[in-house]
């Protein structure tokens, strides 16, 4: 029977995810992934890229997951879970297995929308049943903040330092998300541990249905985006409430804005608490604001239009 | 009964993975194991096999998945050559130090740049580190027959290691040879089924595959590696033995041909040994004390036994199919020597680089050399260490 999502009865719920992990105090990865594993009614087989989570919660003779693990290396989470769950398959048509077993790869955005983007669409292509979470916290935060294709555009990070002829990232993030849709897969989705309960009904849907899933969440990472450890969860609903990162759904190829804020607060709520984007607040740099508001805009607006072509005639929205 | 058969080395490799029957295949095409998988997925498509194929993206993540599949629990295997093989290299280590018995058909291939499809055995040799057992075969038919064992001498409980069986690309890949398969149900009583001890699907039991080992732990994971790999040659030689049983056929951990009397001899690895060993049966017929051994397991290598079988000869010229650049030697030629630096009585050495990029081996260079090693068996002085032959020496 599926655990109701409140707080209530998923307190009493046993959980897959231990703590006593290494991740660092107010990192939202490790809060992501605990609702993530809660989330799962099923009995789960996890595949790790090397990266912060990997590396934090396997540290021998000790492992945080209580359910099956699998970590090989960092570009190859999809390929190794597509490994794993095509011997599931063999050994379900076999007879020589009889468990109902979902499977889970995670991975953070450089694990994912970059080195590991080959083998992610291999596997999302092939139709592998598996589901893929990305824990975006929008650079290679496991080696000590490096630019990644998923860092926001402005973002001082160790490779694009903010200097006298560097004013931070000069180039936009990658759409991982759109770009997973675009595999034409049963279902993509983008999350945010802000809203626990919309994440958490995101993943039970990925995992009822058969076929490669994609979900890519937004992880606060205080090291790197130079905050305090207790803002994780305030900075990701400011990037919900900003439009920065819009929680919506492509179930089948419709597209559905899933929380809708009921008022698009100025993209600098979220920038100006985080030190890596200080220095787009100097008055000679607020042509970086600007362009950032303009992008951000643009993709709100472009995410608004493509659920109206969803929208069945007569319906109020 | 056994069958006379006649297919090419890619066939017979194809169909020894049909005997096998493995749960999984992951692979990739590339010239020239391509063939093996054309073959393999026609089993699979007609139910002659329970295989579940999965054609990935890149030989990166056909290794990858060929690791995740087998840490799920069953058996695995695949196919690679050269630039594959290279794109899988950061997984081998994977594969072996989680103790996954992967068993991986290579046909050797040479190394870009230049691009090039002709056989030389850069791929594997830079792979020879790497934690596999790698057997290397002669022909079509020990390329099958290895291929069988394989999975026998992969998943013995004293091994649990990965395995490769290398065969010369084109030259024994696309060969047609006559050959003997053994009947259909002697070859998979033979390789058997296979039971992973602690599979990741094992949901009662739940197992952390690939944590991270820090420097208090990592050194004495290595060491075991170590010594699991310092086992593999007596389950090699008992899984010979028992294949010899039913097939009639001997393999050891290398052969010798003519060797127990030899004055001198020519150490070269698959195909060439072929042409090497008729040469020498020229040689012998003239009175000539001329012997050959041809390595069959390289890794691990069998320094001890290759050393106690070379040490009468007066002079070996060792045959690497690569080279080891700038100034080295080519890699079985350093084995050898390892073998036989503990040895008071030893031969003379020279390495000779041959056949690299489908470059032919033919008997006049067996000749070249041989008739080299006789000189210096007469007290001529070595006076090159290591030399290419077969190549222009006017073009470089």
């Amino acid at each position: 029977m599926l655990t109701p999502l409140n707080l209530k009865a998923l307190s009493q719920q046993p959980e897959l995810f231990a703590p006593g992990h290494r991740m660092c105090t107010g990192c939202g990865a490790p809060i992501v992934v605990r609702m993530v594993m809660m989330a799962a009614q099923h009995p789960v087989v996890v595949a790790n890229a090397t990266g912060c989570l990997e590396v934090s919660t396997s540290i021998a003779e000790y492992t945080s997951w209580k359910t099956p693990w699998i970590h090989s290396a960092f570009e190859n989470a999809a390929a190794t879970i597509a490994g794993v769950e095509t011997m599931y398959r063999s050994l379900k048509k076999q007879g020589k297995i009889s468990d109902d077993i979902r499977f889970i790869a995670f991975g953070g955005d450089g694990g994912t929308a970059d080195i590991g983007f080959q083998s992610l669409s291999g596997a999302m292509e092939r139709g592998h049943d598996i589901t893929y979470i990305c824990y975006d916290n929008g650079a290679y935060m496991n080696t000590g903040i490096q630019r990644s294709s998923a860092t926001p555009f402005g973002a001082d990070t160790t490779t694009c330092p903010v200097g006298s002829d560097n004013p931070g990232k000069l180039q936009q993030r990658k759409d991982l998300t759109r770009i997973m849709a675009a595999h034409d897969i049963p279902y993509a989705a983008q999350a945010s541990p802000s809203h626990w309960q919309d994440l958490m009904r995101k993943v039970r849907k990925a995992l009822d249905i058969r076929g490669p899933k994609f979900i890519n969440i937004i992880s606060p990472c205080n090291r790197g985006w130079r905050t305090q450890t207790n803002d994780a969860i305030q900075l990701s609903r400011l990037a919900v409430e900003t439009c920065y990162w819009p929680l919506y759904e492509i179930e089948n190829g419709t597209t559905t804005i899933t929380v809708t804020p009921r008022a698009k607060r100025p993209l600098s709520d979220f920038l100006k608490p985080q030190g890596r984007f200080k220095h787009m607040f100097a008055p000679e740099n607020a042509w970086m604001l600007e362009a950032a508001q303009k992008h951000v805009d643009a993709q709100w607006e472009r995410l608004q239009r493509e659920q109206m072509l969803f929208v069945k005639p007569g319906t109020s929205e | 009964m056994t069958k006379m058969v006649a297919a090419t080395g890619n066939e017979a490799i194809a169909n020894a993975m049909r005997l096998a029957d493995p749960d999984v295949c992951s692979a990739y095409p590339i010239t020239p194991a391509t063939e093996i998988m054309h073959y393999f997925s026609g089993f699979a498509a007609n139910s002659q096999v329970n295989t579940e194929m999965l054609l990935a993206e890149s030989e990166h993540s056909a290794m990858s998945a060929c690791i995740g599949a087998a840490a799920a629990g069953g058996r695995v295997a695949t196919a690679t050559s050269s630039q594959g093989l290279a794109l899988m290299w950061e997984l081998l280590f994977i594969a072996s130090g989680m103790r996954l018995p992967i068993v991986m058909a290579v046909c050797n291939r040479a190394l870009s740049a230049p691009i090039n499809i002709g056989c030389d055995h850069s791929d594997s040799m830079g792979a020879r580190d790497c934690g596999w057992i790698q057997l290397y075969s002669e022909n079509a038919q020990e390329a099958h027959d290895n291929m069988l064992q394989a999975f026998r001498i992969a998943e013995h409980m004293d091994v649990r290691l990965p395995a490769m069986v290398c065969l010369d690309g084109f030259i024994t890949s696309h060969s047609i040879e006559s050959m003997r398969w053994l009947p259909e149900s002697a070859a998979r009583e033979f390789t058997g089924r296979y039971q992973q001890t602690t599979p990741l699907l094992d949901m009662a039991q739940p197992a952390s595959y690939g944590p991270l080992i820090l420097s208090d732990m990592y050194m004495e994971y290595r060491k075991a590696h170590e010594q699991i790999m310092c086992q593999v040659p007596q389950v090699v030689q008992d899984v010979a033995d028992e294949f010899r049983r039913i097939s009639g056929r001997s393999y050891g951990l290398f052969e010798s041909y003519r060797l127990e009397d030899a004055e001198v001899a020519i150490v070269v690895m698959s195909s060439a040994a072929g042409t090497t060993k008729d040469v020498i049966d020229q040689y012998r017929d003239k009175g000539i004390r001329a012997g050959l051994l041809k390595p069959r397991l390289y890794r691990p290598f069998p320094y001890t036994e290759i050393g106690l079988a070379l040490k009468h000869v007066k002079a070996v010229a060792v045959l690497d199919r690569s080279d080891s650049f700038g100034g080295s030697c080519g890699p079985l030629f350093l084995d050898i020597a390892g073998a036989l630096s503990c040895q008071t009585e030893r031969p003379v050495l020279v390495n000779k680089i041959f056949g690299l990029g489908g470059r032919d081996y033919m008997p006049e260079q067996a000749r070249q050399v041989l008739d080299e090693l006789l000189q210096l068996t007469q007290g001529a002085p070595v006076t090159s260490l290591k030399q290419y032959i077969g190549v222009r020496e006017a073009a470089c």
